[in-house]
């Protein structure tokens, strides 16, 4: 049941925080040069962009976003720039990589091209119904094993393609206070399904999903009052996460975790932590409600499109969390906001 | 920890007197030589299959205890009929003699790996490593195990859950000969698994997985009763089923009772390839029962009132013959037994304090 994506199916998704992408660009051109890139630009960034030669590319900064936006209350700030690429794009899937991370090596020292490993992931079923303890069964030298029922071996398909990171990895900031020199240098060479109805909290930093089918779900909605720059200053895309996972597995899709990995390091959030951990700190308050709801998210049957469902979900959160936080009923507000813009993004040329 | 040295023998041999090795065998135990530097301080239980009149051979300077057919038979008396016979699956008799609060079970075609630095692979450490600290079966942990070290919680890991839960199974795998079934196995004859994954991961609750015994640890205290390896081999439809039926039952009362299942590290090499007309023969039903077993397991409520394990696994005997039982009349005989089973285990396991129990094990050394 596996897929075949052409490589004109794919948009890369660049969000461009820093003015300088030239060595970012560089290192990844082998792997970018086959591709269309969409590089969005911070709105608050002064400075003009970098851009090396030689990419087929497309900029978009602070007058494409108002443009589109024509008054609907979506802040695209920082990090959330990158979901208006994926408005934007007009592809069936989007890769998106944040512009501190380079190639990672494997474990045998040669370099991962992150974008195939993502479209592979993407092309392959998932099988959330069932773990399997040999992980990815559709990979080289794996398979099913003893005792996976036969009936759930066709899968799924998989939307959402979740990567990790070597060297800086995406902590928190009261983890990055207790572990200032510790980095990730395990490479973990599987890729698994993350199975029904289990959480997981999705790092922005790498990623590669289906586009049309989930576009609507990849949600800037939750923004802590005193988001920054920094990785973990951010919750948005721990947000976006959680409705793509509760979509699928609604929908009966899947979400892979695992390979790729990208190199985290080119100016990371290497400063200072105690700064951000005020601001942090409300994120971490927060997740301790925004996970039990979505836990407990029953979307109905009459949800069968992302967009369906991420009204429903957007209409919880104003019914159970709003009364808890104000950052909730502007979550609330956004999510359907962004669902009815991108209806009109999906329908016609902008 | 006590980091090894580069002869892979352990400096500090962990839960030395807590932890028993329950080994199934119906050919001999030279295996165990590999594997003397990690095994030779702890304690063996060899649970002997197949004819009892054959001597089974222990390398020299094991501590062990064996136990063959008429040992079974003696023991439990009547109540022996949910021991399997010719089959692997009698291994849980091990468990349920064992007077230790953890359990290391291997197979005996089952060898040291080598990691991919080419160091030897000591398993039983690691399963103690993974039994020793929580599991997290709550959330998923992106970069899988956080106790591990050089890994945590990722950003967004709510911090009220990161005291995790208490593992009851670590479930290691397998390089060189994967775990199978046999129309794959029929399939793929040649096909070798040589990928080291590095990783530890807690299953989510809620989530079924089919459990290997080949090289699997767990706290009997927590959750021995649920690791009956059900009726299989001789006189019975079905095999290579004992330690799925056992995975099962286990993941539904852990994620009932709060606890956690582990899999990933450690690897064995798994030498022997069992012949797959062999297995399709034992597998054959259970490939077609699996697919209501699932959605049973899937399914499966257990009451409040379900607070030991013993009380879990008899409310899981009841849905068993309540709902599988019209699938065959197997599973009504393998509710019977599995409530067999719960008594012989408190039997043999009284609360601290009752009196001992007659016809105790034959020990050798």
């Amino acid at each position: 049941m596996s897929l075949k994506i052409e490589d004109n199916e794919v948009d890369i998704v660049i969000a461009a925080l820093r003015p300088n992408l030239n060595t970012f660009l560089e290192a990844w051109r082998t792997f970018f040069s086959n591709f269309h890139l969409i590089i969005v630009k911070d709105p608050n960034l002064e400075e003009d962009l970098q851009i090396p030669p030689g990419f087929d590319h497309q900029v978009y900064t602070k007058s494409d976003m108002d443009r589109v936006l024509n008054g609907a209350s979506i802040n695209f700030s920082g990090h959330s720039c990158r979901y208006f690429g994926y408005l934007i794009s007009r592809k069936k899937y989007i890769i998106s990589v944040d512009d501190d991370c380079l190639p990672a090596r494997d474990n045998s020292g040669v370099i991962v091209d992150a974008v195939t490993q993502h479209i592979s992931n993407l092309q392959t079923p998932a099988t959330p119904f069932f773990f399997n303890t040999l992980y990815d069964p559709y990979r080289q030298g794996a398979d099913f094993v003893r005792g996976y029922p036969f009936s759930l071996r066709d899968g799924v398909e998989c939307l959402l393609s979740c990567g990790l990171w070597l060297n800086i990895a995406d902590y928190d900031a009261p983890t990055q206070i207790v572990k200032p020199s510790e980095r990730n240098t395990r490479y973990v060479d599987a890729v698994m399904t993350v199975p029904l109805r289990a959480m997981m909290p999705l790092s922005g930093i790498n990623i590669g999903f289906n586009r049309e089918v989930l576009g609507p779900a990849l949600v800037p909605g939750l923004r802590l009052v005193g988001e920054g720059k920094r990785r973990w200053e951010t919750i948005e895309d721990i947000w976006s996460g959680m409705c793509a996972k509760v979509v699928c597995d609604h929908l009966g899709y899947g979400v892979k975790s695992g390979l790729p990995y990208v190199w985290r390091g080119v100016g990371s959030d290497t400063d200072n932590p105690m700064d951000s951990l005020k601001k942090e700190w409300e994120g971490v308050k927060l997740m301790e409600e925004i996970v039990p709801f979505f836990q407990s998210v029953k979307l109905p049957k009459t949800a069968v499109t992302a967009a369906d469902c991420v009204i429903e979900i957007s209409r919880m959160a104003r019914e159970n969390l709003a009364s808890l936080n104000p950052v909730y009923a502007q979550a609330a507000d956004t999510m359907e906001a962004w669902v009815n813009l991108w209806k009109v993004a999906g329908s016609d040329r902008l | 920890m006590a980091k090894e040295s580069s002869s892979s023998i352990p400096c500090t041999p962990f839960l030395k007197d807590e932890l028993d090795i329950v080994i199934p065998t119906i050919r001999n135990l030279d295996f165990l030589e590999m594997w003397r530097p990690f095994f030779q301080p702890y304690h063996l239980i060899i649970v002997q299959d197949g004819d009892p009149s054959k001597t089974i051979n222990v390398p020299e300077g094991f501590d062990y205890e064996l136990y063959n057919r008429n040992d079974i038979n003696r023991i439990l008396g009547p109540k022996a009929a949910c021991i399997s016979f010719k089959d692997s699956a009698c291994r849980c008799f091990g468990y349920m003699v064992s007077k230790k609060k953890y359990i290391y079970t291997i197979d005996d075609d089952c060898f040291v790996a080598k990691d991919p630095t080419g160091k030897e692979i000591n398993a039983l450490e690691q399963h103690i490593k993974n039994l020793l600290t929580p599991a997290t079966p709550h959330f998923f942990n992106t970069l899988y195990d956080p106790f591990r070290d050089g890994a945590d919680f990722v950003r967004g890991y709510p911090f009220s859950l990161r005291e995790g839960a208490q593992t009851a199974v670590s479930h290691g795998l397998w390089l060189n000969i994967p775990d199978y079934d046999a129309p794959t196995q029929l399939v793929k004859p040649r096909e070798r698994n040589t990928r080291y994954v590095d990783a530890v991961l807690t299953i989510p609750k809620g989530t079924l997985f089919p459990m290997c015994g080949m090289n699997l640890a767990f706290d009997r205290e927590l959750i021995g009763p649920a690791m009956y390896f059900g009726l299989m081999g001789d006189g019975q439809p079905i095999g290579r089923y004992d330690d799925m039926w056992a995975g099962w039952c286990t993941k539904v009362i852990c994620d009932h009772l709060g606890l956690g299942i582990k899999t990933g590290l450690p690897y064995i090499w798994h030498s022997k390839a069992s012949n797959p007309f062999v297995n399709l023969k034992k597998e054959y039903k259970g490939i077609f029962w699996q697919e209501e077993l699932i959605p049973f397991f899937q399914s499966a409520v257990l009451s409040k009132e379900c607070t030991t394990v013993q009380k879990c696994y008899i409310e899981l005997s009841k849905q068993v013959r309540e709902k599988l039982g019209k699938i065959d009349p197997y599973f009504t005989k393998l509710a019977d037994a599995m409530v067999t089973w719960i008594e012989a285990w408190d039997d043999l396991n009284p609360p601290k304090g009752a009196a001992e129990v007659p016809n105790g094990p034959a020990k050798g050394k």
